[in-house]
């Protein structure tokens, strides 16, 4: 027991006085989990509460590019600035420019006259199939000019999206208020009363967003990026772990550990515990920012889960599967440069492959087993279980077994990699 | 079961994977207890194997080593408790003090707090390490970093140590010193088993020595019998005698 203290106590020393080492195990990852989660809590921003600048030009003079413009105003995710309906392209960029404007939208010309014309056609076609009689006029409605929209290339698909579904909606309601009221018109000879308008048009049902999880709990961009930052740091601990393991078998310590009457598993085990020990402070960390810090600088504050000990089980079989992972690096590169290199990208495909980056919904089919190959991936999935779902135990069994074989392996590995070096 | 040798090698045979480097075929050498031994030869001869294999280090593929009557491989344990090692190589912790890198090595070697304590007291004391004693060995000057390693290799009082160039690159001051306790060493019981390039520190402080040359012992004996085996006055004229004059890789 004195032998693997002392071990413990030389690995801790070793690691405290590794300044570069520290900045990477906690500095890099409580900075990347604030500006992630920072950025990504603006871009659910932008897209549910702030206002889009917008620039507006309407080379219609009727009725329904009015109503189209209330409409859009409603929907509220454009800051519209209008302009002259003579603006030409060139005019219309330029005013995007100075205005710093994401958007810019141009109604034709005969936006009403075509709505209006294709409300005829649609109304005669009702009326007839009702045994009514119809308009006499039967001529073709012009064909409505697309609406134009420019657009910032900055601005991200999933953005353009969303524009673009709320102008089709805002173009449906117009298209439906022109056709109802011309059939109105046609019935009973009279302008649609504003009430019925409202009750025809109106959202028969509101929507109710529920997430399907046991508390209800809304997920935000801090519940999707602490616990995803936090597993980066945990493994990201290659860097330190990995190149202390090299350092100590380049420089020959190893090979006088083995002359000395302790086996050598003692400062496997050593590294071990130190270094979970550090990965469990990461979480520690990370999570206490999440809740402490994250109100006081505008993002959301963190929630805990309610099965705790689900929570540390899995932090525990992460941080040992990591830890394992690093040390296995350092026992296989020749080479600090090796270890740190390999390391590094390693933790990031793995990462990427995980979906700690892009979330693994999102990726192609074909990328959906390369996925499930990474312990990343399994720890992501369990924490969200945890985090958005508030699940048990019980639901994050599986990955926790997961985690646990892979360290197994990694160890496996490392001792072959040991015995290959003539180490042990 | 009185034992005489401190080190018996008999038929050893060892190569490297795929043959590359030293081959050693039926290699036998008896090392007497309290010799001061000098194991010398060419680069490349095959020292810093035959010490690999005497420490265990490497295994040899047939034969046997005995360390004190006890075979090594049968019970490293109790073997790895008979000797010090001091590696040519800076093998500690530089991030760490003398102190805390003896404080690790010596709970390696099976010694507990007290007795770590008193013997880093008394080493630190002894290679003159005292000042420096919190300071990180990385800020240390060759010689300095030469007295840790020597230290550490003897932090548990073994009964045998080994020394692969443990004077290289060191200020004549440092080299004196280091020459001089291990001869008090070797006054209080300690087997000593050397490697060095500098014939001139066979005669300081070897009684007995062997040549070695392409995984073979051409000499072994006291350095006066050699000499005059040999019928030469130098040790460095013996050396060639025996090793000839070519360049070694």
């Amino acid at each position: 027991m004195f032998k693997l203290w002392s071990s413990i106590v030389k690995d801790a020393k070793l690691l405290l006085r590794d300044r570069v080492g520290l900045a990477l195990i906690f500095g890099m990852p409580i900075l990347l989990v604030i500006i992630v989660t920072s950025i990504q809590n603006s871009t659910f921003q932008l897209i549910n509460k702030t206002k889009l600048n917008t620039i507006l030009c309407n080379k219609d003079t009727g009725i329904c590019s009015k109503q189209f413009i209330t409409s859009i105003d409603k929907i509220g995710l454009f800051n519209i600035t209008t302009v002259s309906s003579g603006a030409d392209e060139q005019t219309i960029k330029e005013t995007v420019k100075d205005k710093d404007a994401m958007v810019a939208i141009v109604i034709p010309a005969n936006f009403t006259a075509a709505l209006n014309g294709k409300a005829m056609v649609v109304t005669n076609k009702a009326l007839e199939s009702f045994g009514l009689p119809a308009d006499s006029n039967k001529s073709k409605p012009a064909d409505l000019s697309p609406l134009i929209l420019y657009y910032q290339p900055m601005l991200q698909d999933a953005y353009r999206f969303s524009i673009d579904g709320a102008l089709q909606s805002a173009i449906q309601i117009t298209g439906s208020r022109a056709t109802l009221k011309q059939l109105y018109s046609s019935i009973n000879g009279g302008s649609l009363p504003a009430d019925m308008e409202q009750d025809l048009l109106g959202s028969p049902a509101p929507i109710n967003e529920i997430p399907l999880s046991r508390n209800a709990n809304m997920p935000n961009a801090t519940q999707h990026n602490v616990p995803a930052w936090t597993i980066f740091a945990m493994f990201f601990i290659v860097l330190s772990l990995g190149g202390n393991v090299v350092r100590e078998k380049r420089n020959g310590s190893f090979i006088r550990l083995k002359t000395l009457p302790t086996p050598f598993w003692v400062s496997l085990l050593s590294k071990q515990i130190t270094f979970l020990t550090v990965t469990l402070i990461q979480a520690v960390v990370i999570f206490s920012l999440g809740i402490f810090l994250f109100p006081h600088i505008g993002l959301p504050g963190l929630k805990i889960p309610t099965d705790v000990l689900a929570l540390i089980c899995v932090t525990i079989a992460c941080g040992w599967c990591a830890v394992s992972y690093a040390i296995c690096v350092g026992v296989l590169a020749h080479t600090q440069e090796q270890a740190n290199g390999f390391g590094a990208i390693s933790i990031v495909i793995l990462s990427a492959i995980g979906g700690l980056m892009v979330p693994s919904f999102a990726m192609p089919k074909s990328f959906s087993t390369i996925t499930m190959l990474s312990p990343l991936h399994w720890s992501l999935d369990a924490y969200y279980e945890l985090f958005l779902k508030d699940g048990r135990f019980a639901d994050v069994l599986t990955n926790v077994l997961l985690l646990i074989l892979t360290a197994i392996a990694f160890q496996l590995l490392t001792l072959w990699g040991l015995k290959r070096k003539n180490l042990i | 079961m009185v034992v005489d040798a401190a080190i018996k090698i008999e038929n050893v045979a060892f190569s490297y994977p795929r043959n590359t480097g030293i081959i050693y075929t039926h290699l036998n050498l008896e090392i007497k207890k309290g010799d001061r031994f000098g194991i010398f030869g060419p680069n490349g001869a095959g020292k810093t194997t035959l010490m690999s294999l005497m420490t265990g280090l490497l295994q040899p593929q047939e034969g046997s080593i005995k360390l004190l009557g006890k075979e090594i491989g049968k019970n490293n344990k109790a073997v790895n408790k008979l000797f010090g090692l001091v590696p040519q190589d800076f093998s500690f912790y530089k991030e760490l003090t003398p102190v805390e890198n003896l404080e690790f090595f010596g709970a390696w070697a099976g010694l507990d707090r007290p007795a770590i304590v008193r013997r880093t007291r008394e080493l630190l004391n002894i290679l003159g390490l005292e000042d420096v004693r919190n300071k990180q060995v990385q800020d240390f000057s060759g010689g300095m970093k030469r007295r840790v390693n020597l230290a550490i290799g003897v932090i548990h009082n073994p009964a045998l140590l080994f020394l692969d160039e443990p004077t290289v690159g060191v200020d004549v001051q440092t080299r004196h010193a280091i020459i001089s306790y291990l001869k008090e060493l070797n006054d209080n019981g300690t087997t000593l088993i050397y490697t060095s390039h500098q014939l001139t520190e066979a005669e300081d402080l070897c009684n007995e020595m062997a040549v070695i040359d392409d995984g073979k012992i051409v000499a072994k004996g006291s350095i006066d019998q050699l000499l005059e085996k040999h019928d030469t006055a130098s040790l460095e004229n013996l050396f060639l005698n025996l090793t000839g004059k070519s360049y070694r890789n």
